[in-house]
């Protein structure tokens, strides 16, 4: 990609994350009730979780089933640092991002060298310890949680929640930003060769464990941060909620559903599984809503291994796996 | 710290117990993933919903839960052998095993989890055996009943299995389909059928753990979480698919986890699973007796 290129590339994906982002806000501010925030939030949130689940589990095929874990770690490093510093959510977000990061390079580099299958089984325990970790530490509220104090709004928001709805789509939007940047660099062909045949692509010359652990450390990144605001949103944490497998079922069913060759997917993925969720929690009950996303899930896996964009694009040249 | 020495005795004992229980749980799962390469993750949330099936059974007939697995099993087995010709169809004939295939055990175990919930609500679940309360002591060591039955019971199918392994035409093709599909076929066997019935039988082994596992402690939906990591360390530290590596993995990990219970407090004894697992992935991946790479 040339340089010329890369400026076009960024200059008019912010303008485009700008635009949504004030279309964002005017839309939800005509509905003029609080609600239409609060749901707003949680589909970010989750559209976020899944590009970011996507960009190691789409782009070079190592399954995380840790999204959770990642996520919980943002939203108690905002506990623990609100504490401990009183810092405000932008800072917090951060160091959301650098536990995420952290969390994700030395998984990485511990299982990251096997098959993909054991980084995918370290990944699934990963939440169960967090979890216990948590509980044991009494700083952060223990098993019995924290309470935080949600602060005033903030001047040209009408109200918190406004704010944190805004916040989280700007995370969101940066997600799909690094996504669509990582697609169209080297970094993605070499991880998409990762996925194919990683064996032919470290033949090749490509350097498949820095890019499995920068893809790792990238994922994990974004999913601490899209935590971090989570103990504002509900100003109250406690491990039960936090480390909810719905967090993780719903990162990887989102980009499987949408499709997983571009940061696309699970950004429809998000929006489809997201409102469905949210019209059986309102309409039926939420553990009905669980059974259902459960449902579409293994029933995207299963019928269409492309997910909603494979059913719309011609079959693109892709490995044939063996 | 407490270094008394009958409480570390003690510890060593019921972690011993609680291991062979273990060894057991992890040996379907030894089957599965270690023989038949087939990442089922879902297999601890079986293990969990035969142990709820198990309690209802109980409850309705007063059976003993152990005689109660016996008859829940063979439906489990069958079952098993459904899903396998499912995944089979979608994922592994297609070549698709790896991340589709992950998320299909995956979906299925939040689902078995989900429909748990909603069926049984999110009370525990819990039997009582008439050895319930008994405690056998040879001196100052205890053999909680409720532990050492289940414990030999875990036994009694481990040997059986072994001999299946080993000495019956089925059982060694289920030992060689994994490494070998083309051989087997042409030696005139159908390697789908073999890996039926070894899913079949893997299945069918959550299915007696559950049993043994809800005399052992009360259960709720979600139980199957942590099993995930304990057993999948397991059958890593066994060296994949090797039931004597297994059965010894599974006594040390009870041990292990045991110790640090007692000596370090029990909320503490999940994150030892976790510890093991990542630990031996990352300096031992062939497992304890495997060697090293």
């Amino acid at each position: 990609m040339t340089g010329a290129a890369d400026f076009a590339f960024w200059r008019n994906g912010l303008a485009l994350a700008l635009a949504c982002l004030i279309a964002t806000a005017a839309a939800l501010r005509a509905v003029h009730n609080d609600y239409a925030f609060f749901v707003g939030y949680i589909v970010f949130q989750y559209g976020a979780l899944a590009i970011a689940w996507n960009i190691l589990g789409g782009y070079a095929g190592f399954v995380n089933f840790g999204a959770g874990a990642f996520f919980a770690a943002g939203a108690y490093a905002t506990v623990a640092l609100n504490k401990a510093l009183a810092l405000p959510l932008p800072a917090c977000v951060l160091a959301g991002a650098c536990v995420g990061a952290a969390l994700g390079l030395v998984m990485g580099s511990l299982t990251l060298r096997l098959r993909g299958v054991y980084f995918a089984i370290s990944t699934l325990s990963l939440s169960v310890v967090l979890q216990t970790l948590v509980v044991n530490w009494s700083y952060v509220g223990g098993s019995s949680g924290a309470y935080l104090v949600r602060p005033k709004a903030i001047p040209p928001f009408a109200s918190y929640t406004e704010f944190l709805c805004l916040l989280m789509f700007a995370i969101a939007a940066t997600a799909a930003l690094i996504a669509a940047a990582i697609e169209r660099s080297s970094i993605g062909f070499g991880l998409a060769a990762i996925r194919d045949d990683e064996t032919a692509a470290a033949a090749l010359g490509v350097p498949t464990m820095r890019l499995k652990l920068l893809a790792a450390t990238i994922s994990g990144a974004i999913m601490g941060m899209a935590g971090a605001p989570l103990p504002f949103y509900n100003s109250y944490l406690n491990p039960d909620s936090a480390f909810a497998v719905g967090y993780t079922v719903n990162a990887m069913a989102m980009p499987l559903v949408g499709g997983t060759q571009s940061w696309l997917g699970p950004v429809l993925g998000a929006l489809l599984l997201g409102s469905i969720q949210q019209l059986a929690v309102a309409f039926v009950s939420s553990s009905a809503s669980l059974v259902l996303i459960g449902l579409v899930f293994m029933g995207f896996v299963a019928l269409a291994p492309r997910g909603l964009l494979g059913l719309f694009r011609p079959r693109r040249a892709e490995g044939t796996g063996r | 710290m407490n270094l008394d020495p009958v409480l570390i005795v003690n510890a060593c004992v019921s972690g011993l117990l609680l291991g062979s229980f273990y060894a057991m749980a992890a040996a379907g799962l030894a089957v599965s993933f270690g023989l038949l390469d087939i990442v089922n993750i879902a297999h601890p949330a079986l293990m969990v919903a035969a142990a709820f099936v198990v309690s209802a059974l109980v409850g309705a007939t007063a059976l003993d839960p152990l005689v109660a697995c016996l008859i829940v099993s063979p439906f489990f087995a069958l079952f098993g052998a459904g899903l396998y010709r499912l995944y089979h169809f979608f994922f592994e004939r297609r070549g698709d095993e790896s991340i589709r295939g992950l998320a299909f055990f995956f979906g299925l175990m939040f689902l078995i989890e989900v429909s748990l919930l909603l069926l049984w609500g999110a009370d525990q679940q819990w039997v009582s055996a008439r050895y319930s309360s008994g405690v056998v002591s040879v001196g100052r060591v205890d053999f909680p009943l409720r532990m050492l039955v289940p414990a030999l019971c875990a036994f009694g199918a481990l040997a059986i299995l072994f001999a299946f392994l080993k000495l019956t035409f089925v059982g060694r093709a289920i030992a060689a389909v994994a490494q070998d599909r083309e051989a087997l076929r042409l030696m005139g066997i159908d390697p789908v059928r073999i890996k039926t019935i070894g899913f079949a039988l893997s299945i069918g082994l959550a299915a007696l753990a559950g049993g043994a596992l809800i005399v052992i402690q009360p259960v709720d939906s979600s139980s199957g979480q942590i099993f995930v990591g304990r057993l999948f360390a397991i059958v890593i530290m066994g060296g994949f698919g090797s039931l004597p590596g297994t059965v010894i993995a599974g006594l040390l990990f009870g041990v292990i986890e045991d110790l640090t219970a007692t000596l370090i407090g029990p909320s503490w004894s999940p994150a030892v699973a976790f510890g093991l697992l990542l630990g031996f992935l990352a300096f031992r991946p062939r497992g304890l007796f495997g060697a090293a790479t």
